[in-house]
């Protein structure tokens, strides 16, 4: 074998350019070429107790994946990470891998980690072009067992039952599979025929996908019983969108940042002649400092918008956004107003005419500068309002994006199921619920958190499942 | 996919259909909807369910012809197949325990009106229905109002048909005779809900307004629904797909519903000129 290359600094992910790609939905990141790979691969020194193995919530075996790839055996690494994780293609193009399994590689000490995240999606398109095998469907044990939303907790829930020989149907509430990987995350991050090719691969597997059943509505989890699933896990996901509670949140051109990323993505309302109408140009500013804002602001300038601002109340070390795509959109001309918080979006009114059709669209938003005080209970600093600071960003639309509180149609519909003062299911380790066999995990448990956080939930629950399943 | 298997046109732009949708014919309760889209990429609309038969395992909407996607969806004919169809969404009207109701409907709300008075009659309510329209050829459902109303008031903007003048006129007369309902529930156009929800303000009668905002997902998850109520002079944000629809009509801020509604008003009427013309080509 090659000897290890010792470059201090990973390969780079090849990208479109900047200034292309900030008008087009096409995806931002290239992926490395089979060279690349295999020269990114060579920098793992294959440490004996596999430290970024334990930052992986759901624990791929890194070494050994990417010691196929030095080999060139790129299908042989993929089967590898298929053994921990359902959606490889996913978790390789969205994962925070800078705060998991790339934050414990031992060449991040003195230099970059190996790029671990680039190498699982390489390793994942690498099959997904190539490999014209269908997976082997096991053989049925009998059991049946329903998902209830086909996000990535319930996608991952179900893969690894379905391949213990479980038969599995998931329930999806729209018109499409995927949950937020289809409806919240954009194009430009995550393609949706990446998505849809996962959901292929679980089908062949033997997953059985229903779209247009609302749990909580269309059937109850009660009545799923009675069909005779014998468990079933709810990843209903994240729900009602937070808003701020300041004046003129009503107004036209305010969105929830569900809302605007549904109209763009799901409905698809970036392409030309959409059926679904969607706010485009102008300028924007987006509420918030998450992934969800990164994925709005970008979504706005791609849809033709002027500026497009990031409003966020802290500075730019606290940003909660995963650290690629905060430099993807600065690259692209996103502007950060940091340290602001807004205190009321301001909205036209024509006191002449009340019939004056702009009456009632936002022309700004007003905000407060902040600095940093005292840190509070988790040790963040607090930040609080410069007195006098007061200032206006003259926008068209505003798009709220400070989270989401867990989705009420079930709690609402399920005698017994004991939720917290958030409206989150409460669960214990293995994700069971207070219902007997009724298992959660993902966002409808912890509110608004990581796809990654939600596949380890699944997968925890699968595996609870099993067990709960083969000792009945 | 879901069959189109009866339609009908109640007026020139006023279109009933029954859907085969089995899961939601079994739930489906008056006051709730459904979401439906035509096609692949089309939108998703939000339509109050009109009717249900558990048996046939149909649902029944009417809609109006208003926009692109109405517009499209009046176009499929019986057999024909609707891309998607979700539900039952929404809480379903309060009836428990209501001994006399007025139904106060408008237009194309008369078809979502119709249900819960049927409702009520069949649990043996008295049950007054007063039903507008702007004229004579916009007129529906009024023989199935009649078998299901003790009274019924018909009533048109020009006088063509029943009698002249709006929904409020008999209302305000029945109140002020001394009629006591135990609630008035009202469907139509906004402008139409706050003008009853005026006329019933001085008597104080209870009143249940359904709304029908802009929606998207109408499961919880988008927030584009959103409504604001002024409950004990404290402003409300409420989410009409799992709040509502129905909510207190003495809450509702209608102005601010009406100019929400009106966000997408330029799209909408491009949309629809869009899709007639389309429609022309494909008949040439």
């Amino acid at each position: 074998m090659a000897k290890a290359n010792m470059s201090l600094t990973r390969n780079a992910m090849p990208t479109q350019d900047a200034q292309v790609r900030a008008h087009n939905f096409d995806e931002v990141a290239l992926g490395y070429t089979e060279e690349m790979a295999i020269d990114e691969a060579m920098r793992c020194l294959n440490c004996k107790n596999m430290p970024c193995v334990n930052g992986c919530p759901v624990k791929i075996h890194i070494p050994e994946f990417i010691s196929k790839i030095k080999e060139g055996d790129f299908e042989g690494a993929y089967q590898i990470i298929s053994k921990s994780s359902s959606l490889p293609a996913v978790c390789g193009r969205v994962c925070p891998q800078e705060v998991q399994c790339e934050s414990k590689c031992v060449r991040g000490i003195k230099g970059e980690s190996v790029g671990i995240g680039r190498l699982e999606r390489f390793v994942a398109d690498w099959h997904n072009t190539y490999c014209t095998e269908a997976p082997v469907r096991p053989e049925s044990n009998g059991h049946r067992v329903a998902i209830v939303g086909s996000g990535p907790s319930g996608l991952t829930c179900a893969g690894d039952l379905a391949k213990k020989g479980y038969e599995v149907t998931v329930y999806e509430a729209l018109h499409t599979a995927g949950g937020v990987l289809v409806y919240g995350i954009p194009e430009f991050r995550l393609p949706k025929k990446i998505v849809a090719k996962e959901v292929e691969t679980l089908e062949k597997l033997g997953v059985n996908v229903e779209t247009n059943v609302v749990i909580g509505k269309t059937l109850t989890i009660d009545e799923l019983f009675e069909m005779g699933y014998e468990a079933v896990f709810v990843g209903s996901g994240a729900g009602l969108p937070n808003f701020m509670g300041i004046p003129g949140e009503s107004y036209k051109g305010v969105y929830s940042a569900n809302e605007f990323l549904t109209r763009s993505n799901l409905m698809k309302a970036y392409l030309d002649n959409p059926d679904t109408p969607i706010m485009k140009g102008g300028n924007v500013a987006i509420v918030g400092g998450g992934n969800v804002a990164m994925d709005a602001a970008r979504t706005a300038l791609r849809l033709g918008a002027e500026h497009v601002y990031i409003v966020y109340r802290r500075s730019m070390d606290e940003l909660p956004a995963r650290k690629e795509e905060v430099e993807h959109a600065e690259e692209e001309g996103i502007e950060f107003r940091l340290l602001c918080n807004p205190t009321e979006i301001i909205g036209y009114n024509n006191p002449e005419d009340p019939r004056d059709p702009k009456n009632g669209f936002v022309t700004g938003i007003k905000c407060v500068k902040m600095e940093l005080g005292e840190p509070d209970a988790k040790g963040r600093r607090r930040p609080v309002a410069i007195p006098n600071s007061e200032f206006e960003i003259p926008v068209d639309t505003v798009v709220i994006s400070i989270g989401t509180s867990p989705n009420p149609l079930i709690k609402s519909t399920t005698e017994g199921l004991e939720v917290n003062d958030h409206g989150g299911i409460i669960v214990n380790e293995d994700g069971l619920s207070s219902r007997t066999a009724v298992y959660a995990g993902g966002d409808v448990v912890t509110g608004a958190a990581t796809v990654i956080s939600a596949m380890g939930a699944g997968k925890t629950a699968a595996k609870a499942i099993d067990e709960y399943l083969s000792n009945k | 996919m879901y069959k189109i298997i009866n339609k009908k046109a109640l007026n020139p732009t006023v279109i009933m259909m029954d859907i085969e949708a089995p899961l939601v014919a079994k739930k489906a309760e008056p006051g709730q909807f459904i979401i439906l889209r035509v096609d692949e990429n089309g939108e998703r609309i939000p339509l109050t369910v009109a009717g249900y038969d558990r048996e046939a395992g149909t649902v029944k909407i009417i809609f109006q012809i208003v926009g692109g996607t109405t517009e499209k969806l009046s176009h499929k004919e019986e057999g024909d197949y609707l891309q998607d169809f979700v539900g039952p969404l929404g809480v379903a009207t309060h009836l428990h325990g209501l001994k006399k109701v007025c139904i106060v409907g408008g237009g194309v709300g008369c078809a979502i009106a119709l249900p819960i008075a049927q409702k009520l009659h069949e649990m043996g309510a008295d049950v007054t229905s007063i039903i507008g329209f702007r004229n004579k050829d916009l007129l529906i459902l009024e023989d199935e109002f009649n078998a299901c109303s003790d009274t019924l008031r018909v009533m048109t903007d020009d006088g063509s048909y029943g009698e002249h003048g709006n929904v409020t006129v008999p209302l305000k007369e029945m109140l002020e005779a001394g009629e006591k309902f135990d609630m008035i529930i009202t469907i139509g156009p906004l402008i139409m809900m706050k003008f009853v929800v005026a006329t019933a303000k001085p008597f104080g009668t209870p009143i249940t307004a359904s709304m029908n905002p802009i929606m998207i997902d109408g499961t919880g998850m988008c927030g584009g629904c959103r409504l604001t109520l002024n409950v004990d002079g404290k402003k409300v944000t409420k989410f009409a797909c799992v709040d509502g629809p129905d909510f207190n009509g003495y809450e509702i801020d209608f102005d601010e519903a009406m100019s929400r509604g009106r966000m997408y008003a330029d799209f909408e009427r491009h949309a629809h000129d869009e899709a007639c013309n389309l429609f022309k080509k494909e008949v040439k």
